[in-house]
């Protein structure tokens, strides 16, 4: 029997409910909608959600607040989707505990794309996948090997560290300073250039085209992403 | 001349200045106990039964059971406790009385001095304040306290009062005479009924004699009339009436440093009223005012003040004799009567430049010139100035004796050619040079050696200080006379040169300040520079304090200084509230330890400026008060400028926002219209049939509009002027391809070349806002380029900057329009309309690319041309190692 995943939708406009959840029954999910935090904190209790998709902007509380409890009672993937803009808020809301973000107004096929990655990890996390594929590139995160094409690609310790950040969750944003955090753990200070620079290295080592990445791209302000 | 049948202006500007001030009644007593607070509350009664809002402000009832029961029937306005030295005093509570606001305020014992700490020191101040306010006032004064009787009382009670009332106050008031017989009020006094305080009882036994009773209450009912009369003047010249009163007359009196000097401007207060003539007191500034003590100084402007009090016109002049100095401004004045003090110069002093007084009566043509004598106050000051005062430096003293050494030398030398008699002549020429060069006693210091010289070297017996000629005797005679006599000379000559330097440096000193005002190009800036140049040109601390509705606050100071006690305050808002000095050596607010000064002109006040001196001296030189008048003014002026220059660059600005704002909603309506015009028909469309070209539509549109409305919020956040900068080390990879990615929408049709050395440094910048910058960028090359040709994005390292260059294929920019095109709604004539867009996006790019430091430029590049733009990232903001430790 094919197991449908349950999405919860947070938002207290009703247009917004409507399109997403038109959007997600299409593509075959169970939904389940809330317009402000306290019915989204029962919901998250009852139908166990898989996924929460997550509106900051709620009428008895902010968002930012919510993050949090709802990672501490359910193990849901959390996807903040708000119309806040700014960095700090985006950044905010991934080191509290969110695995995603998206901006409105959004493409309803980018919001399935993150639904399906998000689905994807939480498998892979229970499976515990030691390889992960990214277009040619293999990663082992064991073995600590990375091969293009076949062919092995030296890479530098720090290097490896980056990318198996970024490897753990492909398809999702991870902040500078989550990655710094694991790379450089005895830096009281962290450096968004050093980071930059091993980045560009990792490119010039894994990309078709340097120039225009797409293994490894950049969340302005915000961190990196793997090609999911 | 006559006086005209119109009326005369100054009555008609006095009547003004009436108008809306408050009335002032006074009870006038020519004793203690004639019943003048009975009197006054009585009035006040029955002003108070005719309906009229009367309360008591202070009243002395010293506990008669009379007074009391009169003042139960009125409101109490309680007083104010205030400590001083470890008492409370209760002072009248001038602010609550403010507050409440009554039409009629009794008032007892204006002559009362208010305790330290107060607002003002004396009481008739606080009325004065009240009237303004337009509350009407009952006061009571004895008639020892008006001022100009002052001397008079004295001198037949022989007890001087020290609280004095100003003559003005009570020629603006009605006056009541409280007259009882002298014989009733010693009785009254006799049956205790006069309050006396404890410590004066034996003093004042001698002050209700009979005849001194009898005296005051004649000099009481007199001021009485002379108030009625003045009334009567006042009302015949408002109104043109063909009066009969003296006119032409005008007195002068001449005032100096020494205490004596307030009497004679009591005296011409007197003389002035009973010739109803205008009167001035004038201070003769000499070359003896360099040498005054601070007390002497003190004194000098204490006496102007007083006669300023007293109604009369107050000036110095600079001269070099008092006495010409004084004759050429009593001839300017038309001066018809002149009143000087007797000389206190010692009979020796007089002998050698002969009496004042006696070159004064000469000079003085048609003026009455009235010689009064000088009290004999003490002049502790005067010998010890005489003796600390001129003896110059030591190295006077020196160059004295070694020139005499010289000529000494010089005579040994010529004695064999020039005879003896002639060689006392050589001495001549140390002689007067000490004394024109370094004045009397460095003369007489040459003389004296040069003789002692001569004497020894030269006349025989050599070698010895004995006379064997009494020829000689008469050489060194002539030495010492010589000396004398250069150095009165050479002194004078040396007085005049520093007088005229003195006057040029303070008129050079006003041009540089007026220079210095005129080169400040900001408020800021001008206000700095008045309190620098002030405190420079006097030799003070300087404040600027700018009127806000909480009170005054800092707008500048010298030294920089933002402390500011609740006393400076007030005495500041009390300054530019009543357009006069308050604090330090003013009459009001005197705790404070500035003075300030209101700045403003017919257009407002403008604000206050304080001075202070580090010691504890007054705030100002009694000879800096011209010179502070005229910073003052010129200050006034260059705020005054400033501020309208403000006024007119904001009316510009208005006008400029207002503008925009058309263009901005014109704009707004059509290119969110549009846009919602296709979703709306489109999404109708839908509902009857499913067309994917209709959806597309839809999509596009909605994009667009999307894009809009972030310009429309980008550029808002441009305005406000306050962008959010969170620089960080950027990629220009990620930069560009982030971009690219989020404008492939409207890119569509062209390929995008992306041309970045490998090697360029990280940049610190925004990435937000450069995103910003780049995606417009594109936007705007992706609505201009001609269609299928490439956009082409470039990057290129200069030794002074990064030049990050959008480039498209198309009609270009406009030659000479390229400054043009960052301007907001700009579209640039032949090139646009088909193209829609909103006319933000370069606006934007501009805006935020200045925020974050870095320059943008547009022309025209290529091959085909089209138009090119640049950002250029400055050296500044390139992170030359990003090298991971």
């Amino acid at each position: 029997m094919k197991i449908r995943h349950k999405v919860l939708i947070v938002d207290d406009e009703p247009p917004i409910r409507r399109l997403i959840q038109t959007a997600l029954a299409r593509a075959d999910y169970a939904t389940a909608e809330a317009a402000d935090a306290r019915a989204a904190m029962a919901l998250l209790a009852s139908e166990t959600p898989d996924i929460v998709l997550l509106d900051l902007g709620l009428p008895d509380r902010d968002g930012l607040e919510l993050v949090p409890l709802i990672k501490r009672q359910s193990d849901a993937t959390l996807i903040v989707v708000s119309a806040r803009e700014a960095t700090d808020e985006k950044v905010a809301a991934l080191d509290l505990g969110a695995d995603d973000y998206l901006t409105k107004p959004f493409d309803t096929d980018e919001l399935l794309a993150r639904v399906r990655v998000a689905l994807r990890n939480r498998v892979a996390r229970e499976g515990g996948a030691a390889a992960i594929q990214v277009g040619d590139v293999t990663i082992d995160l064991l073995a600590h090997i990375v091969t293009r094409r076949g062919e092995e690609v030296h890479l530098t310790p720090k290097e490896f560290a980056v990318l198996a950040q970024l490897a753990r969750f492909p398809g999702r944003v991870i902040t500078h300073r989550q990655i710094m955090a694991q790379v450089w753990p005895h830096e009281a200070e962290h450096h968004v250039e050093y980071l930059r620079v091993l980045v560009r290295g990792l490119r010039q080592k894994l990309e078709d085209d340097p120039q225009r990445p797409v293994l490894i791209t950049n969340e302005l302000g915000i961190g990196y992403r793997l090609k999911g | 001349m006559n006086e005209p049948d119109r009326p005369a202006p100054e009555a008609f500007l006095r009547a003004a200045a009436q108008e809306g001030r408050g009335r002032l009644k006074v009870f006038l007593g020519a004793a203690p106990g004639v019943g003048k607070t009975y009197e006054m509350l009585t009035d006040g009664r029955q002003r108070r039964e005719e309906g009229v809002d009367v309360v008591v402000g202070v009243v002395e009832t010293h506990g008669r059971r009379e007074t009391q029961a009169l003042v139960a029937g009125h409101e109490l306005i309680p007083r104010k406790e205030i400590a001083h030295q470890g008492h409370v005093l209760a002072e009248m509570d001038i602010d609550a009385i403010l507050a409440r606001r009554p039409q009629l305020v009794l008032v007892d014992e204006l002559a009362h001095t208010n305790a330290p700490g107060s607002r003002h020191p004396k009481r008739y101040q606080d009325v004065e304040e009240l009237l303004d306010a337009g509350i009407d006032v009952y006061s009571t004064v004895n008639i020892q306290h008006v001022e100009s009787l002052n001397d008079v009382v004295a001198s037949f009670t022989r007890v001087r009062v020290r609280e004095t009332v100003p003559d003005s106050i009570l020629e603006q008031a009605e006056i009541e005479v409280v007259d009882i017989p002298p014989d009733e009020l010693i009785e009254r006094l006799k049956a205790g009924k006069v309050y006396i305080p404890q410590e004066a009882t034996r003093a004042l036994t001698h002050f209700f004699s009979k005849s001194n009773l009898t005296a005051l209450r004649e000099l009481a009912l007199r001021r009485a009339a002379q108030a009625v009369d003045a009334q009567m003047l006042e009302h015949v010249r408002a109104h043109a009436l063909a009066g009969n009163f003296a006119a032409g007359e005008r007195i002068v009196v001449a005032v100096s440093e020494q205490p004596h000097a307030a009497g004679l401007v009591r005296a011409g207060k007197r003389l002035a009223d009973a010739l109803k003539a205008p009167w001035t007191a004038v201070h003769i500034e000499t070359q003896r005012d360099r040498g005054f003590s601070e007390a002497e100084r003190a004194q000098l402007a204490e006496t102007l003040a007083l006669a300023s009090r007293l109604g009369a016109d107050t000036v110095s002049i600079p001269a070099t004799h008092a006495v010409e100095g004084l004759r050429r401004f009593a001839l300017e004045a038309r001066a018809t009567q002149i009143i000087v003090g007797k000389s206190a110069r010692s009979w020796w002093f007089e002998l050698r430049h002969g009496s004042i007084v006696d070159r004064l009566v000469r000079g003085a043509g048609q003026m009455a010139v009235h010689v009064l004598p000088a009290e004999t106050a003490a002049r502790p000051a005067a010998r010890a100035r005489l003796l600390s005062g001129h003896w110059g430096r030591p190295t006077d003293y020196l160059w004295a004796a070694l020139m005499v050494a010289a000529m000494t030398v010089v005579g040994r030398l010529a004695l064999a050619i020039i005879d003896l008699g002639n060689i006392a002549l050589l001495y001549l020429v140390p002689v007067m040079f000490a004394a024109a060069s370094f004045g009397l006693r460095a003369g007489l210091f040459a003389g004296l050696l040069s003789s002692l010289a001569y004497n020894f070297f030269f006349l025989p017996p050599t070698g010895t200080l004995t006379v064997s000629n009494p020829e000689n005797v008469v050489s060194i005679i002539v030495l010492l006379g010589v000396a004398i006599v250069t150095s009165q000379f050479g002194a004078r000559v040396r007085a005049q040169a520093d007088l005229a330097s003195s006057s040029a440096r303070q008129n050079a000193a006003l041009a540089s300040f007026s220079r210095q005002l005129t080169a400040a190009a900001s408020r800021e800036a001008l206000m700095q520079a008045i309190c620098a140049e002030v405190a420079r040109l006097l030799d003070v601390n300087t404040v600027l304090l700018l009127p806000s509705p909480d009170g005054p606050t800092l707008g500048a100071a010298y030294p920089p200084d933002d402390r500011m006690d609740q006393i400076e305050k007030a005495a500041a808002q009390w300054a530019m509230d009543n357009g006069q000095p308050a604090g330090r050596g003013s009459s009001t607010l005197t705790a404070s330890d500035w003075l300030f000064h209101p700045l403003g002109t017919g257009r407002g006040v403008l604000g206050a400026l304080g001075i202070a001196r580090e010691d504890a001296g007054p705030a100002l030189r009694s000879d800096q008060g011209s010179l502070l008048a005229s910073l003052i003014d010129q200050a006034s002026i260059a705020m005054d400028r400033m501020a309208l220059e403000e006024e007119n660059a904001k009316a510009q600005q208005i006008s400029e926002r207002d503008r925009l704002r058309s263009a901005l909603l014109s704009s707004v309506s059509h290119d969110l219209r549009t846009p919602l015009t296709t979703i709306l028909s489109a999404a109708q469309e839908l509902q009857r049939a499913p067309s994917p070209d209709l959806a597309a539509t839809v999509e596009s549109e909605a994009r667009r509009l999307n894009r809009f409305v972030a310009n429309l919020l980008d550029m808002a956040r441009v305005e406000a002027g306050a962008l959010p900068m969170k620089p960080e080390a950027t990629d220009l990879f990620d930069a560009v391809a982030g971009a690219v990615h989020d404008t492939r929408g409207s890119l569509e049709g062209h390929e995008v070349e992306v041309d970045i050395p490998p090697d360029i440094p990280l940049v610190r910048v925004d990435p937000v806002l450069l995103h910003h910058i780049l995606i417009n960028l594109l936007d705007n090359a992706g609505r201009y380029a001609d269609p299928g040709t490439p956009i082409i994005v470039r990057c290129r390292s200069r030794p002074d900057a990064l030049l990050l260059s959008v480039i498209d294929q198309g009609p270009g920019i406009p030659p000479g329009q390229e400054a043009r095109v960052f301007e907001t709604f700009t579209r640039l004539e032949g090139s646009d309309r088909a193209r829609h867009g909103t006319g933000l996006g370069l606006a934007i790019v501009k805006g935020f690319a200045q925020a974050m430091g870095l320059g943008v430029e547009a022309g025209n590049e290529g091959e085909p041309p089209g138009a090119c733009f640049t950002i250029r990232i400055p050296r500044a903001l390139m992170i030359a190692d990003g090298g991971a430790p």
